[in-house]
């Protein structure tokens, strides 16, 4: 029935015109990166998760150079269906680890761009982080490398996967509320 | 501030506890010295060091030690700290050493411990031994294995191994015999969690089945909302499962999960799972070809038997616990009265699909992980317990649930009447008062 329904919707709705995807250069891609950190510092976790595509993962390994999320644990793996769930507890009044709320600060920089396609419409973005963050009576200082595979739906960057290598990774950790 | 025994019996009482047991320095200190100083405590897993030379680096209580596998094949525990000025001789969390050498005056040890060479001996006084034990980076007295788990005691003599660890030796048998090729390894890499807490918080949480439906809502409730429509590689469909577990009903903890205690402060919650992609014995398609492989390696009747066994948490007290139908396992290192470091582990059941172990990483993930969506509200309990109790009000915590309807275990223990007595925690409480006064003191009987 939803598949119907889809159908339906899709004849009914004008054509979406077609927009070519333009390459994507560093200043694009840094200032996709600043708008995503904006959002994770002001709590707009909902808009963040709308950065991703429907099919993305998030990882955070727990060991330098960790080849996958499958052998090994990792601080946080999560594909499309347990991100959403991360998100959705962010915004219970019940995340008790989140009472009071983390405030975040973070700062991206150092950002080029590895792998892409020969028209560049796609590309792996390699950034560096610091993210400060405040809890309670504790300040934390998280810091690392990032990278985002972005992609370009309807014209808009996406999120197809983030890789977030924390300095710390393999150091005993409190919990890890907010996403880095 | 000094504790003496007699103090010491009046701080635990009949389904109560006084909070210096937790915030008092003195008695931390006690504690590392008679508990942690005596017992039989996990140090590591014979998979970690496979081959001669082979060392992981751990604690027991704050004491670095090295566990070894010696040229001979013996595996040993040894203090990492040399002889000579008292340096910690390994840096490294584990490796291969054909011999341990200090980085300072360049002192060296045999895999066992005893003294190799020392440059420039001429210059020590002529009394000096290199056979001298004194000269030795030494050996922790005793060290046993059972199954490939490898405990060891600083006490010279006592109970051996397998009478410390009692009935609950079936837990770690649990663990083994779910291996089609009757091995297990730690493999998948490890979880250090740290919290600002007394090291007893955490264990008494672990078989804690009256707080999952509170502590975990924020966890429940997503997941319960969770669309299943939702792209997943198989990862979040694992963690989603277990979350919505822990919405198991109070009815449901109160009749059918069940706690177990036996001496020495060990314990075992009953399993509280009823998803078949969770569950081995439940025959899902995932577990059909590792259940085909436990059949044709044990045989059917055993296999059956090895699977009927449901237990969730074990602890093995002072410093383990444990998952084994889910290839769990935990080491709690005391750090300071207010300070706990964890350390949980994955382990591989050897002969049982790959798929298996994806699935273990996965579960690892949603129960063990430093951003879980479960732990971490485990880890802000603890947290709060620490500030808690730094505020006078409450002289005595409370941990009277089941007192009154305990009942004796058929195996010399004592069970809960349901699955939420406390009663794991009174009898890590008793073990705790017998070590502390050297079995003088023992908690008044109700």
């Amino acid at each position: 029935m939803k598949r119907a329904a889809l159908r339906d919707r899709r004849k009914r709705a004008p054509a979406p015109r077609r927009i070519k995807p333009a390459p994507l250069d560093v200043a694009r891609c840094e200032q996709f990166l600043m708008h995503e950190a904006r959002l994770l510092d002001d709590g707009r976790f909902d808009e963040w998760l709308a950065l991703f595509t429907e099919d993305a993962w998030y990882w955070i390994p727990i060991e330098p150079e960790q080849k996958n999320p499958f052998d090994t644990v990792s601080l946080i793996y999560d594909d499309r269906r347990l991100l959403e769930t991360r998100v959705r507890r962010l915004a219970s009044p019940r995340i008790y680890s989140q009472e009071p709320r983390s405030r975040t600060s973070r700062i991206v920089g150092n950002v080029t761009l590895e792998e892409a396609p020969p028209d560049r419409t796609a590309c792996t973005v390699r950034s560096k982080f610091m993210v400060l963050e405040s809890r309670r009576d504790s300040q934390r200082l998280f810091g690392g490398t990032a990278l985002h595979r972005l992609v370009q739906l309807d014209g808009n960057l996406r999120i197809a996967w983030k890789r977030v290598d924390l300095l710390n990774c393999n150091a005993p950790l409190d919990g890890i509320l907010v996403p880095l | 501030m000094g504790v003496n025994e007699a103090e010491l019996a009046q701080l635990i009482e009949p389904g109560r506890v006084h909070r210096r047991l937790y915030t008092d320095a003195a008695i931390f200190d006690l504690e590392m010295a008679r508990i942690f100083g005596t017992a039989w405590i996990y140090v590591g897993h014979e998979s970690q060091v496979k081959n001669p030379g082979d060392y992981f680096c751990t604690r027991i209580g704050r004491k670095p030690v090295i566990m070894v596998r010696g040229a001979d094949g013996k595996v040993r525990v040894i203090h990492n700290q040399c002889a000579h000025r008292g340096a910690m001789v390994v840096a490294l969390e584990q490796g291969n050493a054909p011999e341990f050498q200090c980085c300072y005056h360049g002192w060296t040890y045999h895999l066992d411990g005893r003294l190799k060479a020392v440059p420039l001996q001429h210059g020590y006084p002529r009394e000096f031994d290199a056979a001298d034990p004194k000269t030795s980076m030494r050996q922790v007295p005793r060290v046993e294995s059972y199954r490939g788990f490898v405990f060891a005691s600083e006490a010279p003599d006592g109970p051996d191994l397998a009478a410390a660890l009692g009935y609950m030796a079936t837990s770690l048998d649990d663990m083994v015999e779910r291996a089609p090729d009757g091995e297990i390894e730690i493999a998948g890499g490890v979880f250090k969690h740290t919290y600002d807490g007394n090291w007893k918080l955490y264990f008494e949480n672990l078989c804690d089945a009256a707080h999952p439906l509170f502590t975990h809502r924020s966890s429940i409730e997503a997941a319960q909302q969770q669309s299943d429509a939702a792209y997943s590689d198989g990862t979040g469909e694992i963690a989603l499962r277990q979350m919505r577990q822990n919405g198991a009903p109070y009815s449901f903890w109160e009749s059918q999960v069940g706690i177990w205690t036996y001496p020495n402060g060990h314990s075992f919650l009953g399993d509280y799972h009823d998803d078949s992609k969770l569950v081995a014995a439940m025959n899902d398609p995932v577990f059909r070809d590792y259940i085909a492989a436990l059949e044709a390696k044990k045989g059917k009747a055993r296999a059956d038997e090895v699977l009927a066994v449901r237990r969730w948490n074990s602890i093995i007290y002072p410093n383990l616990s444990f998952m084994s139908g889910f290839q769990q396992l935990r080491v709690v290192h005391p750090i300071a009265v207010d300070r706990t470091v964890v350390h949980a582990y994955t382990f591989r059941l050897k002969g049982a699909p790959d798929r298996m172990f994806r699935n273990t990483v996965s579960f690892a993930n949603t129960v063990n992980g430093t951003g879980s969506l479960v732990l971490t509200d485990d880890l802000e309990i603890y947290n709060r317990i620490g500030i808690g109790l730094s505020s006078e009000g409450t002289e005595w915590l409370q941990v009277g649930r089941g007192f009154t309807s305990d009942v004796p275990d058929a195996h010399g223990g004592r069970r809960g009447k349901n699955s939420t007595s406390e009663v794991y925690i009174r009898n890590m409480l008793d073990a705790w008062l017998a070590y502390m006064t050297n079995g003088r003191a023992a908690r008044a009987a109700a």
